[in-house]
């Protein structure tokens, strides 16, 4: 970016949009619940990116496991053992990665997805446009797990599959918000304009259109990641996931199978759980605290 | 925070969508006859759109199972080694030794007539293990279903009513993390702490299942209710949440109406401007939700069922992917997609009879 050296033409929109990031950082630092989510992303985040380097790829290793199966915690082991004796803390920690790089992957997948469907149902009218939202009416009452569920059941068990069978059945609340927005956007007279000028379909869409309903996509992603999230959980205590990767959900299904619950070994099932929902929980805070910055009339609603 | 109108969520937004107005002048010419036609136009249009989204599920199915990567036996052996002859065997048993379309059109015409194929591991048909688990998830979701409803819209209501206060404070809060809670690691924390017992804490329920046997009776009703307790208790807990936040939202959009204020200056209780007139108008949008929601609910309801052990279609889905049998996983795909398809069309039919502006 050149913006400090020769003033280009597209200097005034690069300023312009410094100065509306800037404006939103400040709304945004006015909701409390929006800077506690992002505080507790930010510490999942370092966790997840330094685990190689604060517990290292050594800890999934099952033949060489430092304790013995199912210990519980102990000044050693701060949060127990597995069923194999490997430290549950260096697990939950090396899960982060494979739960948030899922997560983040399926939302955007979705996001993408639900936004390229959005924006054509709302540019394109007639046959098309009719065509198209009646199979994301279609997807919208489908039971997403379910789908998903079927779709992993019948491919190779790997992270790609989980990705896919997340990513290509949650889009549909996407797309018809990002349809909305495009209508509203379309109807405005500078869209007009543009057309007269001999802008093309590509032209409208993709400088236009997109630029506008970028912010209800950052938001929407932002609320997708928490739900991915969960999904991955689901299908992985499912057996559905990755078995040779740590991942929050994976660590449910081993101690539901370790026995755990039967056993009342709580220790072996709180930490994974309780990381899953604080994610979540911390995702949907960001997600609302951008929506409502956004919109400031949901301030009240939501 | 000032009390404003607030922006039309997604659900007043369907329902604005669906609300359009009646042209002045069709009142006189006979209101009765004119709205009954309308009715009908409207609930064919519906079930028409409803037939076709059956049918799609139905062609979902069928590719979804048999066209994803390449051999669906070699899936359904689950890469045991098999010799040829009997992968040529399971090719005839399944009818996949036929040409696609004739297989698609066989997959229809049995689908029509209830037959689902055979379960790759009870050795039984699937329609009769399905009618076998039907009852018990209908137990569960019904005694659920009528829970979390009622619950969400109540705490919902009142969070609305004094929004912004503490206790609205709390309520979102707890409904959120709830909401934010993998439902099947709640139940694994219900057993343990309810039904296996936490320190000082005694094992009260049962573990899972749906009857400790050898009872009759009133004995078997009170077994019932007695394993019942745990799984709906799980299911209520992660999904009033939904319900109390689509609640709020729709009350704080009628919140600023102005006949809110007339009522009010009539000089009527607060408690009763809230019930006979926030509450009604508020209340379309939040059925419309909790229907479209019914696909979450069925999600809830397999993990549910597979952490309790619950002998429903949840629990049989789950017994299903595990190995995998695939026309069992396909059977009840089939019917979970139909009967949240069908529930939603019941739901857009009665919706006119409720709201008046809907449907005409």
């Amino acid at each position: 970016m050149t913006t400090g050296t020769a003033p280009g033409p597209r200097t005034p929109a690069w300023q312009r949009r410094r100065r509306s990031a800037a404006r939103f950082w400040r709304q945004y630092r006015t909701q409390r619940a929006g800077l506690v989510g992002l505080a507790a992303l930010a510490l999942f985040a370092l966790v997840a990116l330094t685990a190689p380097l604060t517990v290292g790829s050594g800890v999934t290793g099952v033949t060489d496991a430092p304790g013995s199966p199912l210990e519980a915690p102990s000044g050693e082991f701060p949060l127990g053992t597995d069923r194999f004796g490997r430290n549950l803390l260096g697990l939950v920690v090396w899960g982060a990665r494979v739960s948030l790089l899922v997560g983040l992957l399926a939302a955007v997948l979705s996001v993408v997805i639900g936004t390229v469907v959005g924006i054509t149902a709302g540019h394109f009218r007639g046959a098309y446009a009719t065509v198209l939202m009646r199979i994301t009416d279609w997807f919208l009452v489908m039971p997403a797990l379910v789908l998903a569920i079927a779709l992993a059941t019948v491919m190779s068990r790997s992270l790609g599959t989980v990705i896919l069978a997340i990513g290509v059945t949650s889009w549909p609340t996407t797309a018809r918000l990002v349809r909305a927005q495009t209508l509203a956007v379309e109807s405005r007279p500078y869209i007009e304009r543009a057309k007269a000028l001999g802008g093309g379909h590509w032209h409208v869409m993709t400088r236009h259109v997109l630029p506008n309903v970028m912010p209800l996509v950052l938001a929407q992603t932002t609320l997708m990641i928490s739900s991915s999230v969960l999904a991955e959980a689901t299908l992985a205590f499912l057996g559905l996931g990755d078995p040779t990767v740590i991942s929050w959900g994976g660590l449910l299904q081993d101690a539901r199978e370790a026995g755990a619950v039967s056993s009342g070994d709580w220790w072996y099932l709180v930490p994974p759980g309780i990381a899953i929902a604080v994610v979540a929980l911390a995702f949907t805070l960001c997600g609302r605290a951008v929506e409502s910055v956004l919109n400031p009339r949901l301030g009240v609603a939501r | 925070m000032s009390i404003q109108p607030t922006a039309p969520d997604s659900a007043s937004a369907a329902v604005d969508k669906a609300a359009v107005p009646v042209p002045a002048g069709t009142a006189a010419r006979g209101p009765r006859a004119r709205t009954t036609t309308a009715y009908l136009r409207y609930g064919a249009a519906k079930a028409g759109g409803a037939a076709v989204s059956l049918l799609a599920v139905l062609v979902t199915g069928f590719f979804l199972f048999r066209l994803i990567p390449g051999d669906p036996v070699r899936t359904m052996t689950g890469g045991r080694p098999v010799s040829a002859g009997q992968l040529a065997e399971y090719r005839k048993e399944f009818g996949l030794d036929l040409p696609l379309w004739e297989q698609f059109t066989d997959y229809c015409r049995k689908a029509l007539t209830g037959d689902l194929g055979t379960s790759y591991q009870f050795r039984t048909p699937v329609i009769d293990k399905i009618t076998e688990a039907l009852p018990n998830t209908l137990l569960l979701t019904g005694t659920a279903f009528v829970l979390y409803t009622a619950l969400g819209m109540f705490l919902g209501t009142r969070s609305a009513w004094r929004h912004g206060k503490l206790g609205d404070k709390l309520n979102t809060g707890l409904a959120l993390t709830l909401y934010s809670v993998p439902s099947f690691w709640l139940g694994l924390l219900v057993i343990i702490v309810f039904a296996v017992g936490l320190g000082p804490i005694p094992g009260l329920f049962p573990t899972g299942g749906m009857e400790s046997g050898g009872k009759e009776g009133f004995a078997y009703v009170l077994d019932v209710a007695h394993h019942l307790v745990l799984p709906v208790l799980t299911l209520v807990a992660v999904e009033y949440g939904q319900t109390l936040l689509v609640t709020r939202s729709a009350l704080l959009d009628e919140m600023g109406g102005d006949y809110l204020t007339t009522a009010r200056a009539k000089g009527l209780r607060d408690d009763l401007v809230r019930r006979r007139h926030a509450v009604p108008n508020a209340l379309l949008p939040t059925v419309t939700l909790v229907f479209v929601n019914l696909g979450r609910t069925v999600a809830g309801v397999i993990l549910v069922e597979t952490v309790f052990s619950w002998p429903g279609l949840g629990g049989l889905f789950y017994q299903a992917l595990s190995v995998p049998d695939l026309p069992l996983v396909q059977g009840l795909f089939l019917f979970f997609a139909s009967a949240v398809i069908v529930m939603n069309t019941l739901a857009d039919l009665v919706y006119p009879l409720l709201d008046p502006r809907v449907g005409r």
